[in-house]
């Protein structure tokens, strides 16, 4: 694995030189909380449990920054670097394809985490946002609703022809999902059609795992959830490793 | 001398176009070897193959005695590759992308000499995408040789360059050729095939056409020299028709054009000239160069 830490540390850097991608893992979450915080405030709503909208936005927001990453994020750089040559230049060193995807994958979680982390700082200044779970519990859950996330924008790479192609799906993949799954807008607000329409998406069971153990229930409770993520993980990395092209 | 590359029946087809058809070479260790034809002829196919880029059909390759569609880690580290269309992500700047790279290899060159040699030092903080044309191309030759390589592949290095870059890229492959690493290189300028391998593959439309040194390939034309010359005042009879050199004369208006053979051609023409002291202006000798190889081997022209 030589060369894993540098890579990842330059991915690192990489991505916070794309202005694009960056205010949208962490600065368009935090402006949300800002936006809909003025309008609803975080009393507790019978409705939402006893929570307040902006405790259970956490966990719907950290969803939202995963599928931003996973389904926007991954397929539009990975097959760009496709598309450019960049993956052809890294396949002619010694470095192993295993060690890209994993400096990849190091990347996207630290994103990950950063944008979480600046997320809830701005709900416990505004808001003293509640957390109830168990920090370890949630965070196996954010690595584990992210791999998955990114298993898909991994397969989206793998299958469009190039960086344009890539980039409409994601996006035609990701914005149904981010209105319809309550990674923005919860759920509880929604019509009963909608809520049916939610069941087949699956940033939707993102949200009930994460805002589930957010609030401390166990992971016997989520095993719907586990199941369905765990699936697609599965299918979606053995399909991207399948079907994963370096030029 | 001793094999580094050795290449036996290679063969690559596309669907159904043959790119690379039964080819079989071998590259010595410490020369330049270049590999020459016009475009499509199957030059990259051919480099990718033994880069280990590229799996084969069929026919052996080895490097160092390796196939590199075996072992591609373990000769990634010996071989240095500057590749026909690669790129880096926009945003790294020069120097990261050298230790980068450098990270990847178990033994590293120094990329500050490196940069300086390839004149991308004052370009060290700028970001790949703000580079132009050339200082990308230099930056892809530095990434080629940031692991100290045993062999280092070229795959048309100076195209998109200007002819000044061109000719100091040359100066810059000799160095690197006789500071022992062995280079191979492919181009379509037949012009830097001939002035700089010591010897030169020909390949059109997936076949050898020919492999020797330059001198050796043109010499082999037994083409005519010529030497034109311009004489403002030139008598009917000129003192050169007895020299054995030359073959015959042609005259139009002021310009003489001498035809002949043989290594030393000019000297004589010049001294019988001054001997009869017959007054010349203009001197040029016109030598058959590997374009002309290329076109007597398969009857088209070489087109850039």
């Amino acid at each position: 694995m030589r060369g894993l830490l540098q890579l990842t540390i330059m991915s690192f850097k990489l991505y916070l030189r794309e202005p694009i991608a960056t205010f949208f893992t962490l600065a368009f979450p935090p402006l949300l909380v800002l936006l809909f915080g003025a309008m609803y405030g975080n009393n507790p709503e019978p409705m939402y449990g006893g929570y307040g909208t902006m405790d259970i936005t956490m966990p719907a927001y950290t969803a939202l920054i995963l599928g931003t990453i996973g389904l926007l994020g991954i397929p539009i750089t990975t097959s760009g670097y496709r598309e450019l040559g960049v993956l052809r230049r890294f396949r002619a060193t010694p470095m192993r394809p295993l060690t890209y995807i994993a400096a990849d994958l190091l990347t996207n979680l630290t994103m990950t985490l950063l944008g979480m982390a600046i997320l809830i700082g701005v709900g416990w200044a505004l808001y003293r946002v509640r957390f109830e779970g168990q920090v370890l519990s949630v965070f196996v859950a954010v690595v584990f609703s992210g791999l998955t996330m990114f298993a898909i924008g991994y397969l989206i790479a793998s299958l469009a022809p190039g960086a344009r192609t890539a980039q409409v799906i994601g996006m035609v993949i990701f914005y149904p999902m981010m209105f319809l799954s309550g990674a923005s807008v919860p759920l509880e607000v929604m019509p009963e059609g909608v809520r049916r329409i939610s069941d087949f998406l699956p940033l939707t069971h993102v949200v009930t795992l994460l805002r589930g153990l957010w609030f401390g229930e166990a992971w016997g409770e989520h095993l719907t959830e586990v199941i369905i993520l765990g699936g697609i993980l599965v299918v979606g990395a053995a399909l991207a490793a399948r079907f994963f092209r370096w030029e | 001398m001793s094999v580094v590359i050795e290449v036996v029946g290679l063969r690559k087809s596309y669907d159904d176009v043959v790119a690379v058809d039964n080819i079989s070479f071998e590259v010595h260790e410490g020369e330049i070897f270049g590999m020459v034809g016009p475009n499509g002829a199957g030059k990259t196919t051919t480099i990718e193959c033994i880069e280990g880029l590229r799996q084969r059909d069929s026919g052996n390759v080895n490097l160092f005695g390796v196939d590199p569609d075996v072992s591609h880690s373990k000769l990634a580290e010996r071989i240095g590759i500057q590749l026909q269309e690669s790129a880096l992500p926009a945003r790294i700047r020069v120097r990261e992308a050298m230790s980068l790279f450098g990270s990847f290899y178990a033994s590293q060159a120094d990329s500050d000499e490196l940069l300086d040699r390839l004149g991308l030092t004052e370009k060290r903080s700028a970001s790949f995408s703000k580079l132009s044309g050339g200082q990308k191309q230099r930056l892809f030759i530095a990434l080629a040789l940031i692991n100290r390589p045993e062999v280092v592949f070229f795959d048309e290095l100076t195209t998109g360059l200007d002819p000044q870059a061109r000719r100091a890229m040359w100066d810059l492959v000799r160095q690197i050729r006789d500071e022992g690493h062995t280079v191979f290189l492919t181009t379509h300028f037949m012009e830097e095939a001939e002035r700089l391998c010591d010897r030169v593959l020909i390949l059109d439309r997936g076949k050898i056409v020919a492999l020797d040194t330059p001198e050796a390939l043109i010499s082999s034309l037994e083409m005519e020299k010529r030497i034109v010359l311009t004489l403002p005042s030139a008598p009917d009879k000129l003192p050169l028709s007895d020299l054995p050199q030359v073959d015959r004369i042609e005259h139009s208006g002021d310009r003489v054009v001498v035809y002949g053979h043989g290594e030393r051609f000019a000297g004589p023409v010049i001294t019988a000239l001054e001997h009869a002291g017959i007054d010349f202006l203009d001197v040029r000798t016109e030598q058959p160069n590997l374009d002309d190889v290329f076109l007597a081997l398969t009857g088209r022209e070489m087109r850039e």
